[in-house]
């Protein structure tokens, strides 16, 4: 190969070299220069900003949930607790496959097409990194599973939390009322920020009335984290502020006399003591175990409560609306003779139906033989309905109704526990306005016997019964005695809140009522005697019984033909000691035909249970005590 | 030993020192042991005190010394001689990487050689700057341009077939060692701005042959904030950490973004964020003081080497050791495009640190046999 020869100039080589590398250096310099000014930028210039952002990566703000208040009856019974129960939670944002990781969980754990629904409805709607809950009260045996896994599930975490406990079951459910998970529309109302952390909310009941006092205040924790989520170390905290104890007025003793009562049948218990308004039994049956929501119940279940003709879930102590019947002809007789439209020992013959000039219609009473002369007490004895339509009549609806609204049957009671619903009691204005109808004159007569228009809740006819035994001191009913701060221990009393006086002062008319109804049960021709005839005790009381449909004139009314769900609803008012009232009961059992021999002795049996068995006949400073 | 191998000719054999005799130049050792220490540390603390890591990149290390304590030992003349021999090795070992790549269907950038797994890739980031220098070291310099044609191909037909890995980030390094080679060579400045002017022009075309994962690394080097959580995490949380760290840093062992897992790749590629963060500042500039000063020690060592040869190789070394701190630290800071390169020496890893000490070693070797004739 040939090669032309080359003279290297090794010198001149040597110099352009030298000259190229200081140049490289100086590159090299340079472009160092361009990182140190690019580092001072971050880490001088922007360090403030940056060290916001370092913190916002590791520093988490973590809710801590309040306990919640426990419930007690007055004898501190807890009706309510809290007991601890692990939850599988997953955190959206550190899951890569939703649908994949659920699949997988359902290899060590049970997790049924509810869980999975309601967990996809909160998936759509909550923030990416908060936890939303898959299943709640994990047996032992899934928590375990769970955790030798758990290295297979980035982004799903137990979590240990308190769950709502009922440990009476089903007792007194409708004045207790349950918790559930909040759903979305709760989400709008409640201070969203201070259920950061809490699963649970009162849906019915005194949980629900009550739901700020029992919550409590949510605690802030501020945690750092790493970039999985995992919590390291707690930086700073504020203890969150436990909700309130309750203790109510309710006996649980009396509510499962109560309850037991009433047994099979549909109907509602409440009992008032009538010097303080304290509901001492609020019992609607069929009743339901109230744990069956806390942790969300299956939908099998519930269509099965929602769907039973003897509607479980109603509750009919607050909100049943039923007409008084006869229960309501002692407050028309009290009218009477506050008005002066009766004379007490006048009688008036009852033939066993009622006429207006110049209309047809016969108005029956319940005895279609009549009563004969009946005075104002046999009135009551007998409840002879001829009496009361011509008692209706001089009043005049306008008085009618006035005299009544001041006893409640209009109006809520106030009562402290969520759903009540409001009686009525017909006037014409509300005729006038609601069904854009006159009035009429037959009306009034059967508004005199508690039928027609008017309509009262178990509860407001307690209220109204006990109103009339205090000779027209409306005390509002109240179930909640007193609140107890769980730390300190300290009480606080509710105190006793009054209505507006029924406006009828002389005691004299008082007295005359309350001695017809003591016949009602004492004597030997009162629709109740049969409560009366062992009682060691004085009792007032009144029969009343509700038609359910009504019967067509000249056709006969044979009871044994009418199919069960269509007979007359049973009712009965009463309070004991007559003279010296400690007990105020109302009772309506749904189709039990007769007031007085299905209705008065569950009342009977509560007047026992507390005047008796519990000794209440005896002592005189129980009033207002503090549970 | 053996004093058989000694040149006769080496006048200055009674003054040889220890070091010396072992081929070692005492200031570029002292400045790589200290940051193979600082590694170390940072490691320790990037790694989640993670002492089992440590002690792996302890071995690397000590492999890696070894590599270049026996490359120091070599006679640059031997390694001029076996340069195109070496050279066409590495290229034959490429293509044999390409066709293993598509016969197994997807990209393959070494070869598994049983025992170990090799990339011919690293081989190339030694042998390119060889190659080009030999080419160029036997005829007058600055080179005439039929031989700059030359070594243009030498440098292009190693560099696609790397980029067809497809590693763009080797590429480009392997590229920027023959270049550097041409630099030092002393090409007119006029054909250095001409060929940068080309090269501007030329990355549109280089964005159509890129793959999907290249483009999407260039596109959050433009925004990194267009994907937080995905492509652009990265450079983000790095930049949190370097900006957090401040001037004195968070602490060792108390960076927040390394010890808390937010910063990925922390003792990998990402290292010097965390380094940032718990050194700041002042930690930096000791580290960039360490690395500035080797880089002048290289190329003292390369002005005073005694041929041309060894001279353009030298150079080329040293610049391509910077190129791998300035890219890295340029892509942790956001500077740059996210390109895997490590930070030299610093950051855990085996390959590319055994091919740097190498570097290392040949240029201990062209420092220590040099003939000490007066210049």
């Amino acid at each position: 190969m040939a090669r032309p020869i080359t003279l290297k100039d090794h010198f001149r080589e040597t110099r352009l070299f030298t000259s190229r590398a200081i140049v490289a250096l100086v590159l090299c310099i340079a472009l160092m220069l361009v990182l140190v000014a690019r580092l001072v930028d971050l880490q001088v210039i922007k360090h403030d900003t940056y060290t916001v952002l370092s913190d916002q990566n590791r520093v988490h703000i973590a809710a801590l949930p309040p306990t919640r208040g426990l419930i007690f009856d007055r004898n501190g019974v807890l009706l309510a607790q809290n007991l601890p129960s692990y939850s599988l939670q997953i955190v959206p944002e550190q899951v890569d496959d939703v649908d994949a990781t659920i699949e997988e969980l359902r290899q060590l754990i049970a997790i049924s097409e509810d869980d999975e629904e309601r967990f996809r409805k909160r998936y759509q709607r909550s923030r990416r990194f908060k936890p939303i809950t898959l299943r709640t009260r994990l047996s032992d045996e899934e928590v375990a599973r769970f955790a030798v896994n758990r290295h297979r599930f980035p982004g799903v975490d137990i979590a240990a939390r308190l769950y709502r406990h009922y440990p009476q079951g089903s007792l007194a459910v409708h004045a207790l009322g349950y918790v559930g998970r909040i759903n979305e529309r709760e989400l709008q109302d409640i201070d969203a920020s201070n259920y950061e952390g809490t699963d649970f909310i009162g849906k019915t009941g005194v949980e629900k009335f009550y739901e700020d006092i029992l919550h409590g205040d949510v605690g802030v924790q501020r945690v750092e984290t790493n970039a999985q989520g995992r919590t390291l170390r707690v930086l700073e905290q504020t203890p969150p502020v436990p909700g309130l104890n309750l203790h109510l007025t309710l006996d649980a003793d009396l509510q499962r006399v109560a309850e037991q009562a009433l047994g099979e049948e549909r109907g509602a218990v409440v009992a008032i003591d009538p010097r303080d308004g304290s509901v001492l039994v609020l019992a609607s049956m069929p009743g339901f175990d109230p744990n069956l929501f806390v942790g969300g119940i299956d939908s099998k279940t519930y269509r099965g409560l929602r769907d039973s003709p003897d509607q479980p879930l109603f509750n009919r102590a607050l909100r049943g609306r039923y007409p008084p019947g006869s229960t309501l002809k002692p407050f028309i007789g009290l009218a009477g003779l506050e008005y002066g439209a009766v004379e007490p020992n006048a009688s008036i013959y009852c033939p066993g139906w009622y006429m207006l000039d110049g209309d047809d219609h016969k108005y029956r009473d319940w005895k279609k033989s009549g009563h004969g002369p009946v005075d104002l007490t046999r009135s009551m004895v007998e409840s002879c309905d001829v009496y009361y339509y011509d008692l209706a009549l001089s009043l005049g609806i306008d008085r009618i109704s006035g005299f009544l609204e001041p006893f409640g049957f209009n109006d809520l009671t106030g009562i402290d526990t969520s759903g009540e619903l409001a009686g009525l009691v017909p006037s014409r204005e509300w005729k006038r306005r609601v069904k854009r109808e006159p009035w009429y004159p037959g009306e009034t007569l059967i508004t005199g016997i508690g039928q027609g228009f008017n309509l009262v809740t178990p509860l407001a006819l307690a209220s109204a019964t006990a109103t009339l035994s205090t000779y027209g001191q409306h005390l509002r009913p109240r179930i909640v005695a007193a609140s107890e701060d769980p730390d300190s221990g300290e009480v606080v009393d509710f105190p006793v809140v009054s209505n507006l006086a029924v406006p009828a002062e002389d005691h004299a008319n008082w007295h005359y009522i309350i001695k017809t109804m003591t016949g009602v049960v004492h004597s030997h021709r009162g629709t109740a005697r049969r409560i009366g005839e062992n009682a060691p005790y004085e009792i007032a009381g009144k029969t009343g019984t509700a038609q359910v449909f009504s019967i067509k004139q000249n056709e006969e009314y044979v009871e044994e033909d009418i199919e069960k769900r269509l007979r007359d609803h049973a009712l009965f008012i009463a309070f004991a000691p007559a003279h010296a009232p400690k007990i105020a009961v109302a009772v309506i059992v749904e189709n039990g035909g007769s007031g007085g021999a299905v209705a008065a002795p569950i009342a009977r049996k509560v007047m026992d249970a507390w005047l008796l068995d519990k000794g209440r006949l005896k002592s005189d400073n129980d009033a207002g005590e503090t549970p | 030993m053996n004093l058989l191998d000694t040149p006769v000719h080496d006048l200055g054999q009674r003054r040889r020192s220890l070091t010396q005799s072992l081929h070692l130049d005492p200031p570029l050792l002292l400045a790589l042991l200290l940051l193979s220490g600082i590694s170390l540390f940072v490691l320790y603390s990037a790694s989640g005190q993670d002492i089992d890591l440590v002690w792996r990149q302890v071995v690397r290390l000590g492999v890696a010394f070894t590599v270049m304590f026996a490359l120091a030992q070599l006679n640059p003349a031997p390694l001029k001689r076996w340069t195109p021999w070496i050279f066409a090795g590495g290229l034959g070992l490429l293509v044999a990487v390409l066709v293993a790549g598509e016969i197994g269907k997807g990209a393959q950038r070494w070869l598994d050689l049983g025992l170990f797994r090799f990339q011919p890739s690293e081989l190339m980031k030694l042998a390119m700057p060889m190659m080009v220098a030999w080419y160029l070291s036997d005829h007058p310099l600055p080179p005439s341009a039929k031989r700059l044609a030359m070594a243009s191909l030498i440098i292009l037909v190693p560099t696609l077939l790397i980029a067809r890995q497809p590693d763009l980030g080797t590429a480009l390094l392997v590229a920027s060692a023959g270049l550097f080679v041409l630099l030092f060579a002393g090409i007119p400045w006029r054909l250095v701005t001409g060929l940068a002017a080309l090269g501007a022009a030329l990355a549109p075309v280089l964005w159509y042959f890129m793959h999907d994962y290249q483009r999407q690394r260039v596109l959050t080097f433009l925004n990194p904030e267009q994907d937080p959580l995905g492509a652009g995490y990265h450079i983000i949380q790095s930049k949190i950490a370097i900006g957090s760290g401040g001037l004195y840093g968070k602490g060792w062992l108390n960076g927040t973004q390394s010890q808390l897992n937010f910063l990925p790749e922390r003792s990998t590629d990402f290292i010097f964020a965390a380094y940032a963060e718990e050194f700041g500042l002042l930690g930096i500039l000791v580290l960039l003081a360490i690395y500035l000063f080797i880089i002048m020690r290289g190329l003292l060592i390369a002005v005073q080497a005694q041929d041309t040869f060894t001279r353009l190789l030298a150079g080329s070394l040293v610049m391509t050791f910077f190129i791998y701190l300035f890219v890295n630290i340029g892509m942790v800071t956001g500077l740059l495009p996210v390109v895997g390169l490590p930070l030299p020496l610093v950051s855990y890893g085996g390959t590319s640190m055994v091919t740097l000490m190498a570097a290392f070693g040949i240029l201990m070797s062209i420092h220590t046999h040099r003939k000490l004739l007066p210049r």
